[in-house]
């Protein structure tokens, strides 16, 4: 089967940069995986996004080696608009992607470029601004939108064009906790019900647990860590070392096994498991105290 | 009239846009002197547009805000600006000058002050903010976190008495998050009152003192970080949530664990307790 992504030993070097910045990189995605990318600021995790939808190497200035494939699609052959059919691309900053003069204008740009029916496009428009809750913002200007609301609308034209692949760069650094909550679930969904292929930049460790698969650090142009969630955050002092915080209960875990003994080197990832954990401790505590 | 202590004094505060929203309905609220004070809550509550208030930016269409004494609807937004620094959500959108030092320097200039103060506050602050080396950069040539860090210099260099920052940390990754509230908690321990804005509820359970929750325009909840955290029945009407170990700390009630938790240092110490029997 064709992998989503593959990436062969990629470096990149923006002209004016001293040091690359990927470092030969290797990473396999999977078709419907949902991979989430952790790291510092630096670390190279928006250049990276950017490669794999080839606006590295094609709108920037720089030197690349090694290979990205999408979709079977490798992108120092392919054109960023062929690309973009299969590749959808959500910024951190959304102002740094709108064009258009109305939300309506944004979101019909890019599947009227991919030659969509009237139709359809206003079908999928419709159903992209129920699921980000932006239903009655089209004829607004999107300077006139918060910037929570910007954020919904950048994930909405993504949406519209229904891509194999989304990339998303720390989508919802201005939403508020509900709206985060609301942005990953829609994500999580089109994993589930159209096998999109997720890739997830976010600072979140607390929201990344509950989806992800797979999570990558990302640390000075390198991947330094890969793995599944429950593997991955058990390297605390790693991850808080290279600037990454794990959920605070996975945390916790990890202080009360170093401070008391580990039950069996699994630490907790969410509130339920942390609470399952330490009630069944408390509670033979507890029993041993009433003997 | 206002509290004795209060720098700020905001009473039954309306604002409504020339669109026709009304983002505020009728707030009060007094901010203390040297507090260190966190406004939640969700998207479009009409945190920003009371901040906006503070310092004159908005004017009350309805209502009054006091600030350090003055009517702000009675006195210029310039004047303002010594009393009450803010700083936008997204830096670029007040970053104005080429290079980081005219940047930093562009407020005091407007102040009557001479050449020798200017350069010892632009000093100053890019000191203190570690951007001495950035001095003759363009602001656009920094990261974000840099450039947040020069709009917070910037608006330093005014020596306002109180200081309001609006999603702070936007953009930074975890360890600059902590720098940035470091710099302001240190700024708090010299007598400045601060005011920050922010959707992260880890960093407003280890850094604020009080906390401010609004609603639809209006105050749901307003209390100590340990008080407003412990009532997740409201927060949840607000579309907020507290901490995860808060969260925990609730769920542990039953064995004696206090609903007050906000810190995995804080936790691992009372469960330490608990599990020291065991061993």
């Amino acid at each position: 089967m064709v992998k989503a992504v593959q990436v062969k030993d990629l470096w990149w070097k923006y002209d004016g940069s001293q040091d690359w910045n990927l470092k030969g990189i290797n990473l396999e995605v999977e078709k419907g995986e949902f991979l989430a990318i952790v790291g510092p600021t630096g670390a190279g995790k928006s250049t990276f996004c950017m490669c794999l939808n080839g606006l590295i190497p094609h709108n920037f200035m720089g030197t690349m080696k090694g290979t990205v494939v999408v979709s079977g699609m490798n992108t120092l052959e392919k054109r960023v608009a062929d690309l973009s059919e299969k590749v959808g691309l959500v910024f951190e900053d959304p102002e740094s992607q709108f064009i258009g003069m109305s939300v309506e204008e944004e979101l019909v740009f890019g599947p009227e470029n991919l030659g969509f029916s009237k139709e359809e496009i206003k079908q999928r428009m419709e159903q992209a601004l129920d699921i980000v809750r932006m239903k009655n913002y089209l004829n607004k200007a999107p300077y006139e939108l918060s910037g929570g609301q910007k954020q919904r609308v950048a994930i909405a034209s993504a949406l519209v064009t229904c891509p194999e692949i989304m990339v998303l760069d720390e989508p919802t650094s201005q939403l508020d906790p509900v709206g985060k909550a609301e942005v990953f679930s829609v994500i999580s969904e089109l994993k589930r019900n159209r096998n999109v292929t997720i890739i997830l930049v976010e600072h979140l460790t607390e929201e990344i647990v509950k989806y992800a698969d797979r999570v990558i650090l990302l640390y000075g142009g390198r991947i330094e860590l890969e793995g599944q969630p429950k593997d991955f955050f058990k390297e605390v002092d790693l991850l808080k070392e290279k600037g990454v915080f794990p959920p605070q209960v996975t945390e916790l875990g990890y202080l009360l096994n170093k401070s008391y003994g580990a039950s069996d080197g699994n630490l907790p990832l969410t509130i339920y498991q942390a609470y399952e954990e330490i009630t069944s401790t408390l509670k033979k505590v507890s029993s041993r105290c009433q003997k | 009239m206002s509290k004795v202590n209060s720098i700020i004094h905001v009473k039954d505060l309306w604002h409504t846009y020339p669109d026709g929203t009304t983002a505020l309905k009728g707030l009060s609220l007094d901010v203390s002197r040297s507090e260190f004070l966190a406004i939640i809550g969700q998207n479009g509550s009409g945190k920003t547009t009371l901040a906006k208030h503070f310092n004159g930016l908005l004017k009350p269409t309805k209502g009054i805000v006091i600030v350090d004494g003055v009517d702000t609807r009675k006195t210029s937004t310039s004047t303002l600006a010594t009393k009450v620094g803010y700083t936008f959500q997204n830096p670029d959108h007040q970053i104005c000058c080429p290079t980081v030092e005219a940047e930093v320097a562009f407020g005091p200039k407007q102040l009557d002050l001479s050449e020798e103060e200017i350069r010892r506050r632009v000093d100053k602050w890019l000191g203190m903010l570690g951007l001495e080396g950035f001095r003759d950069e363009h602001p656009f040539f920094l990261n974000k976190a840099e450039r947040q860090r020069v709009t917070v210099a910037s608006m330093l260099a005014m020596e306002p008495e109180v200081l309001v920052v609006d999603e702070p940390t936007t953009g930074m990754d975890w360890k600059q998050s902590y720098a940035a509230l470091d710099m302001l908690k240190s700024l708090n321990a010299t007598g400045k009152t601060v005011i920050i804005i922010t959707h992260n509820m880890r960093l407003v359970a280890e850094y604020a003192r009080r906390v401010i929750v609004m609603l639809d325009g209006l105050v749901l909840i307003e209390g100590s970080v340990e008080e407003v955290f412990s009532r997740s029945d409201i927060l949840s009407k607000a579309f907020l949530r507290p901490p995860q170990v808060t969260e925990l700390a609730h769920k542990l009630k039953e064995f004696g664990v206090p609903p007050t938790v906000l810190n995995v240092q804080q936790m691992h110490g009372i469960l330490g307790r608990f599990y020291e029997e065991l061993s």
